[in-house]
């Protein structure tokens, strides 16, 4: 395959340690895990395996309660959560195993996660095919929530860009999975349920620099918004808009769009141009670890948003950011999920259809009529959906917000914007959920019912269980 | 299991015709509960509370449970959660007695200290246990402001609830960081048919507030909590006066 391949030995992460974290690596001792939200935590045996085979042997051992793997906690809900029983720490197995420098294909172990990608890859002049808000997130959740990025509408999800992967499923066998089988599209988007994935070959994307052209505008009010990220839609790589959900009357879903691409090298200053790869992410301080409830409110939220939205330019182009600051810029400061104080945070993310305009319009005047203080709301238009049977994507308007989970009344809340998003066909994200109402889930997902049924024969005695899996029956 | 704001999906209410623990189980019902075991003796009263529950949508089972019985509780409480997880426990069985009369015969100040504290210690060590094993759930257990100081009015009622928040207290502290969380919840007077035909104290409540301040103290991961909340400081002062001045005292 390769003209060059070069073994790549593993490295120390620079990423913050997954939240949960215990002292003696030898044993295996109970502790409490949560999602990335830091809500409904639960007790489960933490497994850190550092071979295949020690995986292998964990899967075998785990007890009635079954086991599920866990890359870097970065999932917001209980989707790595197995409440008594294991859990399976795969950072441990973090070895970058060829890259064709040539083709731009890459093998890697689970673990892995992005920003060890990127460290290793763009000195060659390759990046990710696909990327999150964060780059600590491993190369096996990234496939079992089958995640998405900002080139959602070019590139698609992650699991496209997986040309095959090693699966350890219930029965302790260690499978190879290719796209176009129904193991692969169970897998993509299974949320670890269909099995372990222990490594994987991911086709990368070339460039030139480690850096991004970017342009940024600002839209009024949502019409706007919407009608700007429809006409650009296919000029930039990567686009998505920040939205002030407190924003009100006219102003109500005002934003600021950002769009990028990878700077070719001749858009860089010639000083630049001598190491046109860097990538040296910087990181600020990190949260204490106790913050008072409540320190996100409604006023601080809003007055954040004003400020964030005065700050961002009316129009300009070309503008050269880093990776980090144009991909990632909560990456700089670690275990910022801690300033929303012991209650925790949740996370919604819904996607309508086209021609479901008036659904998400509904939504943002309800989350702004709500005065719901969120500051990390996102709204990106997607293109074709993926295959995955559990996939999020599907072609539309996906919204992301955040809101503290201790504000009264938001569960019946987000319960009524459910409603919201099922009769407009939509759906809601699960790598994100940590609340759904599970009567919703087979309205939401059709694929479900062939999932339910592959899991019933692949897993009969349910060795993969999730608190997400055990709450909404997956 | 429970969901980012700590509602449970599978609820067992010892105690299953309390009216506080009748309006917890209504309003968990309203949001995300599904499955309510009601545990109590078998009578009409059970049987008609789990009918108004499944009105509600909400699949009940009724379970015969006797707070006076002690060895029968592994049993009876093992059954229900060999059927599955249990999310949240709710200790809600417990009897107010009738001060007067229970002085004058000790056999009947017993059965209130035997029904409010010893069986609580054995059925909420067993539920403990159970949830332990699962990894998760809450235990929320029914105390009193009555336990918090000794009245000459009720202190035999308040002496078995003074246990059992002790005891609940210290099983919050045992089961920290087992993914078990244990919630103490005391309510002023609350006006129900166990207090019918008493002289109502001042902050009366009533089970719905209960139940209110259950759900919020769930969302919070409280471990104590106050109905109405006000109580916390009121007895946080008045634990500090001096006992000649606390019997003059008309509460």
């Amino acid at each position: 395959m390769s003209a060059e391949c070069a073994p790549v030995a593993p490295a120390e992460h620079t990423a913050p340690p997954p939240p949960a974290t215990r002292s003696d690596p030898d044993e295996d001792l109970p502790v409490p895990v949560t999602g990335w939200g830091r809500t409904a935590p639960s007790v489960a045996l933490l497994v850190r395996p550092r071979t295949h085979e020690e995986a292998v042997a964990a899967v075998h051992r785990c007890g009635s309660r079954g086991t599920i793997a866990r890359g870097l906690g970065r999932a917001y809900g209980d989707a790595a959560q197995n409440a008594g029983g294991a859990v399976l720490d795969m950072t441990g197995l973090d070895r970058v195993r060829t890259i064709d420098a040539e083709g731009g294909v890459v093998v890697c172990d689970a673990g892995v996660s992005l920003h060890r990608l990127m460290e290793v890859l763009l000195p060659l002049g390759w990046f990710v095919p696909v990327t999150p808000g964060t780059r600590y997130v491993t190369v096996g959740g990234a496939i079992g929530a089958d995640i998405h990025g900002k080139n959602h509408h070019v590139s698609g999800s992650f699991s496209r860009h997986v040309l095959s992967l090693e699966l350890l499923t219930a029965d302790g066998e260690v499978r190879t999975v290719v796209p176009g089988t129904e193991l692969f599209d169970a897998t993509a988007g299974g949320m670890g349920l269909t099995g372990v994935v222990l490594s994987a070959t991911i086709r990368l994307h070339p460039v030139e620099t480690s850096l991004m052209s970017v342009d940024t505008e600002r839209a009024t009010d949502l019409d706007d918004l919407m009608s700007r990220l429809t006409a650009a839609q296919d000029r930039r790589r990567y686009s998505v808009a920040w939205i002030d959900l407190l924003a009100r009357g006219a102003a109500t879903g005002r934003a600021v769009l950002t769009r990028g691409e990878h700077a070719p090298l001749d858009a860089l200053p010639v000083r630049a141009r001598r190491r046109p790869l860097d990538f040296r992410p910087r990181q600020l301080f990190s949260p204490p670890g106790f913050v008072p409830e409540g320190l996100l409110g409604r006023a601080s939220v809003s007055l954040f948003n004003e400020v964030w939205y005065r700050r961002a330019p009316r129009a300009r182009r070309g503008q050269l950011q880093s990776i980090p600051a144009f991909f990632h810029p909560l990456d700089g400061v670690p275990h910022w999920n801690r300033v929303y104080g012991r209650s925790g945070f949740v996370q919604y993310q819904f996607v309508v259809g086209h021609g479901q305009e008036e659904a998400l319009r509904e939504v943002v005047r309800r989350v702004s009529r709500q005065r719901c203080p969120s500051f990390l709301a996102v709204l990106k238009r997607f293109g074709e959906g993926d295959p995955g049977w559990l996939s999020f994507p599907m072609p539309g308007w996906t919204l992301a917000l955040d809101v503290p989970a201790g504000l009264p009344g938001l569960g019946t809340f987000l319960d009524g914007l459910d409603q919201v998003v099922a009769d407009a066909g939509g759906r809601v994200y699960l790598a994100k959920d940590s609340r759904l109402r599970p009567e919703l889930l087979t309205v939401m997902y059709p694929g479900l019912d062939r999932f339910r049924a592959l899991r019933a024969r692949l897993d009969p005695r349910g060795v993969f269980v999730s608190d997400l899996s055990r709450r909404l029956s997956l | 299991m429970k969901d980012a704001f700590g509602t449970p999906q599978t609820l067992l209410v010892l105690g299953g015709t309390s009216e506080i623990g009748l309006a917890t189980a209504r309003r968990l019902v309203a949001r995300r509960t599904r499955t309510v075991w009601l545990a109590g003796r078998p009578s009409p009263a059970l049987d008609s509370a789990a009918d108004g529950l499944r009105e509600l949508g909400a699949d009940v089972r009724t379970v015969p449970f006797d707070a006076l019985d002690p060895s029968g509780h592994e049993e009876v409480l093992g059954k229900v959660f060999a059927e599955g997880d249990i999310d949240m426990v709710l200790l809600a069985f417990g009897v107010l007695g009738d001060q007067a009369h229970d002085e004058a015969r000790p056999l009947a100040a017993v059965r209130v200290a035997q029904t409010n504290y010893t069986g609580a210690v054995s059925s909420g060590l067993i539920c403990a246990g159970a949830l332990q094993a699962q990894g998760h759930g809450s235990l929320v257990v029914l105390s009193s402001v009555a336990g918090e100081r000794a009245r000459r009015a009720n202190f035999i009622y308040g002496s078995s609830k003074a246990g059992l928040d002790t005891f609940a207290q210290g099983l919050g502290d045992a089961l920290h960081g087992t993914g078990v969380h244990v919630m103490v919840v005391r309510p002023g007077f609350v006006r129900s048919k166990m207090t019918a035909g008493l002289v109502e104290a001042p902050l009366a409540t009533t089970p719905d507030q209960v139940a209110q301040a259950i759900e919020k103290g769930l969302r919070r991961r409280s471990e104590t909590v106050w109905v109405p909340g006000v109580l916390r400081v009121v007895m946080s002062a008045l634990r500090h006066v001096p006992r000649p001045l606390f019997r003059r005292l008309p509460v």
